[in-house]
């Protein structure tokens, strides 16, 4: 036994019991704020303990998801699983989150653990826990004020991975970024993306973060863009293309907002279907990352399609929830990129029911609300759609749709919550469905409001 | 009446929702039933003198900055250089701003040359100044935006500052000056973006490239009232960041 572990892990739990039963809220990251004071070294002590080791999901978007997706594979394959499941994914927060599922010993109760982590934690992160597999999702433009440059979080990143020689690299290289990133570790590493031309956008939206060629600085030219810079792409300057993919996703089938299913194509592989219960394209790019990480633990297909199969919506991710008769629709939105995907699902799915969009601007939003302007919100004002905004920032949000185009009479500045939350809903009709769009904290003040109107369970107990 | 806004290195600078000073210039245009063309000038690509009305300049990350000082040591530069004294309204924010000053001191490495049309230069400091900011001009009244740059901009004796912050960093940290004016050419590290919430900036630019064009010409108002809304929520929201 090791005491000082063993009274970081018993800090970290005591103050995070006691913090759930104040009502101070989820308790899920100071707790691991005092076991890191406690013992510096608690978060590289406990992962080492884990005896199928650490997977470490990171990414500007599709973490919690994603990590979430891989948990439920996991379990269903009999793992005990430790996970980061609150999305608290800062070094603190991870660290409480596997004291959490530790005896008072300082014993880890499972035997791999599934840790999404924050961009700018990243490096820490995976120094402290070593882990056996890094999944790489996406790296988007998201609250620069926090994390500076794109090239800047690439570099971190980049040296990271580089003193972890014994991980493998599983990699979404239709991201330009993340395949110049990790050419250097091509033999450890597993490449997915998406073989489907139907998916293509017409051109890059505004939002396309790294449309240039890492190695030379040429503007990229792209076979198919999917989903923001990701796609298939190749640089006329110096040759460099996307990479050959292992695992690809292609027949994709986006139902509305319900479901959606696509087939795994990997090599040495018969093809195999998936199908979910989630919908959009980002959500195939979360599911085959999911996939392709399972693929790498040694998992079967059909664990890794049953798990899919299981996994329900993440706290705030198109979760639904019914109030007074009304249904509500909740989708986070925290970047660019983030909000034209939820554009596109609202417009594709003909989606013409009132919205109500949230814009806080606290730390964990991102402080600058500028954001809003890199996002494309021209296909709202062709809806029928009525827009509330609410939050710190709903004046900002309200002036991005009139630039967009929006006509102001369909256009409304709420209050911040909870208010924003009882005058939309006034506005819907009974059994109407309304959709929310927060971003990150204020959903959080969203679940409040909707908890003390005895409508959902708050998010720590998710 | 048309006029064609030309967007300096649209693709490789514009960070921080620069892009929406674009947006506000072409519809401010178009709700006054002015047909407004934005065309986006990349590295490379040349700048036919006479044919633009308005340029845009935005911000970007380091390397695409060194590419478009690059890009502008010759012809191009001088162009631009000639259409700025001869009258034609301009905006540059971050990047774009500093690049229009005389030089760019890097933390190490060469000096990256700038335009010089602003008496100004800008240095590489360690410190990142990020936040609301509200500045008072006496030109254009009270501006809000944000700002997050590490480079220090400092005015020679024949610059004028845009105006002096009340609230936020501005160009150095020390001076209490914010951007920089020059003819009809405006420079600073406004981002937010900075034409939709402060209107007055917008048709500024717009009317003198109407009177440039097509001579003396009244714009006609438009109802800026979520404008001031948004304008007065972000000047509150300063007061209580900073």
């Amino acid at each position: 036994m090791d005491p000082r572990l063993s009274l970081a892990v018993g800090v970290s739990r005591l103050s995070a019991t006691a913090i759930r039963r104040l009502g101070w809220g989820g308790g899920t990251a100071l707790p691991g704020l005092l076991a890191s004071l406690v013992d510096p070294a608690a978060l590289s002590k406990l992962s080492r303990q884990l005896p199928a080791g650490c997977v470490v999901v990171a990414g500007t978007n599709g973490k919690t998801t994603t990590a979430r997706m891989l948990a439920t594979i996991l379990k269903q394959a009999g793992h005990r699983v430790v996970h980061n499941r609150a999305g608290s994914n800062l070094v603190r927060g991870i660290t409480a989150a596997i004291a959490e599922q530790s005896s008072l010993l300082g014993r880890v109760r499972g035997e791999i653990a599934v840790l999404e982590a924050d961009e700018a934690a990243f490096p820490a992160v995976v120094r402290q826990t070593s882990p056996r597999i890094v999944l790489l999702l996406n790296l988007f433009r998201d609250q620069l004020d926090r994390y500076g440059e794109l090239d800047t979080v690439a570099r971190t990143w980049g040296e990271a991975l580089t003193a972890l020689p014994a991980a493998s690299i599983v990699v979404n290289v239709d991201d330009p970024a993340l395949a110049a990133l990790t050419d250097q570790l091509a033999s450890r590493r597993l490449t997915f993306g998406l073989a489907e031309q139907r998916c293509a956008l017409d051109q890059l939206p505004h939002a396309a973060d790294a449309a240039v060629c890492r190695r030379c600085g040429t503007p990229l030219t792209y076979r198919a863009a999917f989903l923001s810079h990701l796609g298939d792409y190749w640089c006329p300057g110096c040759g460099f293309e996307r990479p050959p993919l292992d695992v690809a996703a292609r027949a994709i089938a986006l139902e509305g907002l319900e479901r959606l299913s696509f087939e795994v194509a990997a090599l040495g592989q018969q093809p195999w279907r998936v199908d979910i219960a989630l919908s959009g394209l980002y959500n195939v790019y979360n599911a085959l990352a999911a996939v392709a990480a399972a693929q790498a633990l040694g998992i079967a297909p059909e664990l890794i399609r049953a798990g899919l199969a299981a996994t329900r919506a993440a706290f705030g991710r198109l979760e639904r929830v019914c109030y007074r008769d009304r249904s509500l629709v909740i989708v986070l939105i925290k970047n660019p990129t983030g909000l034209n995907e939820v554009v596109r699902m609202l417009t594709s799915a003909r989606i013409e029911a009132p919205l109500l969009i949230l814009i806080n601007d606290l730390d964990a939003d991102g402080r600058d609300v500028s954001w809003l302007w890199d996002a494309d919100l021209e296909p709202l004002a062709q809806t029928g759609s009525p827009v509330f905004t609410g939050g710190i920032r709903g004046a900002d949000m309200a002036l991005r749709l009139k630039y967009a185009g929006f006509p102001v009479e369909r256009l409304r500045v709420l209050d911040d919550l909870p208010g924003a939350l009882d005058a939309f809903v006034s506005e819907l009709a009974p059994g109407q469905t309304g959709y929310i769009l927060p971003t990150y904290t204020a959903l959080l003040a969203l679940r409040r409001a909707l908890a003390e109107r005895g409508v959902a369970p708050a998010f720590w107990r998710q | 009446m048309e006029l064609t806004i030309c967007w300096l290195y649209a693709r490789t600078m514009n960070i921080y929702g620069d892009r929406g000073n674009v947006l506000a210039l072409a519809q401010r245009c178009r709700w006054r039933g002015i047909e407004a063309r934005v065309i986006e000038l990349g590295v490379g690509e040349p700048l036919e003198p006479g044919r633009y009305d308005i340029f845009f300049w935005g911000g970007g990350q380091d390397r695409e900055q060194v590419a478009a000082a690059h890009d502008l040591q010759g012809p191009k530069g001088e162009t631009l250089r000639c259409e700025i004294e001869e009258g034609a309204p301009l905006l540059a924010i971050c990047g774009g701003y500093q690049l229009l000053g005389r030089f760019y001191r890097p933390q190490r490495g060469e000096l990256l040359p700038g335009l010089g049309i602003f008496d100004a230069w800008t240095e590489a400091g360690s410190r990142r100044m990020i936040g609301n900011v509200v500045v008072e001009s006496e030109e254009f009244g009270e501006l809000v935006g944000f700002e997050n740059h590490s480079g220090r901009t400092f005015l020679g004796p024949r610059a004028r500052p845009l105006g002096r912050v009340r609230i936020g960093w501005g160009n150095n940290g020390e001076d209490k000056t914010e951007g920089c004016r020059y003819r009809n050419a405006i420079g600073c590290y406004l981002h937010g973006p900075v034409l939709p919430k402060n209107p007055q900036l917008a048709d500024f630019l717009i009317e003198a490239a109407l009177r440039r064009r097509y001579g003396e010409i009244a714009l006609l108002p438009l109802d800026d009232t979520l404008e001031r809304v948004a304008q007065s929520s972000a000047v509150r929201r300063a007061q209580a960041t900073r």
